[in-house]
């Protein structure tokens, strides 16, 4: 007697279970609101990708075009692949000194894994990601880029 | 030309006097095989490429996704872009198959479901054939095509496609016990094995309420072993993507594939249908006891479009229970069957025997 109630109560407890899954489907099918796909090249202009997207490695400047890299190299010898090939120069200070600043901070985007390794481990936070992910390019040299603008200069304080 | 869309009787009469008097009686059977032939080939495609768009529909929805959105207006013409890619697909030649089995073995498997297409009754007078056994021959003939997907397997020469064979007759030659016994148990109900007969006997109510709780099981039982028997998940065994490929189909490409695709689909509407024939009242519209003002709304919708509404409710069951549930093992697949389904069934039967015998339905 006692199997044939266990039989009973098995079935009724399965056939509950099976509804509660299809009210999670039927939750969802009647509301189109839950949908999360976007389309994509129509909502170009309003799209915002996540805060934490790795785009391309950028070097943000300031109002000044002033920068943080001091052209240690670090991010250079970090990077797994070469993206990353810094060429330095030494200027005289105003009050006398030799300093070696950078001149051009060369990043291949075609070579880039996107590891994030230089970002995280420049000592003075001058590389940072974008969210620009439209790479695509005619022609392969646009994919080498030179992260410090033109006339750009190390902010002040920073060493 | 007496078209009445409320009872097509009238209007086939026409044709065939019409024809009869023009030419030969064995011509105008002639003729009129044609014309049935072309309707149902334009209906099974219609309903098929439909059937596979709302299917990625549904599917896509359930899974808070958008699905086909790029061809035409919400994508509805995606399907047919996926048509003309398969007939001009190549059909790969395989080397050590059976080359005649492995040709039949689509025919077959579409042969069945267009057999089975004939017997369904779409709307008052518009019936392809009447026969007086209608349910057993269409159990019969659906059942007929897990001989085309047993010969796909082993014509194949290939594991995948065999154990997929193998896997989908063990399913059918148990589910098909399930299918006959539910069936059976509203043919107690109706008295008659004739589908017009049974769905005529449906004007006051239909089954699924004539029969109280023991229909209502039938229905449900109907469901879930017409999904094993159609092959469709989460009863998919004998194609489960992950473990076989693509099961018994996986060495067929092209027009071939699209055989075996438009057959599993068209296998669901014709369940679908059956389904909707003997539990939900086929064609008849719905009408509650003595409300004669709301039973005169419900006759303004058109017998067929009241057929085609019932059917599609069961079809959107049947997916909702493809994309809800996981796929099952095929040791539970049949512990579910022979354990829990048939017991079940056989007392179902037995209730409802003795509910007709005490006359307690309405």
């Amino acid at each position: 007697m006692k199997s044939i109630i266990d039989y009973i109560k098995e079935i009724i407890s399965a056939v509950w279970s099976l509804l509660k899954g299809m009210q999670v489907t039927g939750y969802y099918f009647i509301r189109p609101k839950t949908i999360v796909t976007q389309k994509y090249p129509e909502n170009r202009k309003t799209l915002v990708m996540m805060e934490r997207f790795k785009g391309e490695v950028v070097m943000p400047h300031n109002e000044k075009n002033e920068h943080k890299c001091t052209g240690c190299g670090i991010c250079e010898i970090n990077c797994p692949n070469g993206t990353i090939e810094i060429i330095s120069k030494t200027i005289t200070t105003e009050d006398g000194k030799k300093k070696r600043v950078i001149d051009k901070h060369i990043y291949r985007l075609g070579m880039c894994t996107f590891c994030a390794l230089c970002v995280k481990t420049c000592p003075s936070n001058a590389l940072a990601f974008s969210q620009e992910f439209e790479h695509a390019v005619f022609n392969k040299a646009l994919l080498t880029k030179v992260l410090n603008k033109p006339g750009s200069q190390l902010m002040k304080g920073v060493e | 030309m007496p078209f009445d869309i409320y009872d097509f009787t009238s209007f086939t009469q026409w044709i065939d006097t019409s024809l009869r008097s023009s030419m030969s009686p064995a011509g105008a059977v002639a003729v009129e095989f044609l014309i049935v032939g072309v309707m149902i080939l334009l209906f099974y495609a219609v309903i098929g490429l439909f059937l596979v768009y709302a299917e990625r529909k549904v599917c896509a929805f359930m899974q808070n996704r958008l699905g086909p959105n790029r061809v035409g207006p919400f994508g509805m013409f995606q399907t047919i872009a996926d048509l003309v890619k398969l007939l001009l697909v190549e059909l790969v030649p395989i080397r050590n198959a059976d080359k005649f089995l492995f040709n039949l073995a689509p025919f077959i498997v579409i042969t069945a479901s267009f057999m089975a297409i004939s017997a369904i009754p779409f709307a008052k007078g518009l019936h392809a054939i009447d026969l007086n056994i209608g349910v057993l021959y269409v159990i019969a003939v659906s059942a007929m095509g897990v001989i085309g997907v047993l010969l796909a397997g082993w014509s194949s020469n290939n594991k995948y496609s065999l154990i997929g064979a193998m896997r989908s007759g063990a399913q059918i030659v148990s589910y098909e016990l399930s299918v006959g016994l539910s069936l059976i148990t509203i043919v107690i109900l109706a008295g008659s094995m004739q589908l017009s007969e049974i769905v005529n006997a449906q004007s006051t109510g239909w089954f699924i309420f004539k029969g109280h709780i023991p229909a209502f099981i039938a229905f449900v039982i109907f469901l879930i072993s017409s999904t094993a028997e159609t092959n469709r998940g989460p009863f998919d065994l004998a194609e489960a993507e992950s473990e076989l490929t693509a099961g018994y189909h996986t060495e067929y490409s092209g027009i071939k594939f699209a055989f075996f695709f438009l057959a599993e689909y068209m296998n669901m509407f014709i369940v679908a249908s059956i389904a909707a024939t003997v539990f939900l009242g086929g064609w008849m519209p719905f009408h509650i006891g003595s409300w004669n003002g709301f039973n005169a709304i419900m006759d303004y919708l058109p017998p067929f479009i009241w057929y085609l509404l019932k059917t599609f409710f069961v079809v959107f069951l049947m997916m909702w229970f493809k994309w809800t549930f996981p796929r099952l093992r095929i040791d539970q697949l049949l512990t579910l069957e022979w354990k829990y389904l048939l017991p079940i069934n056989m007392m179902n039967v037995l209730i409802m025997a003795f509910i007709v015998l005490m006359g307690w339905h309405f």
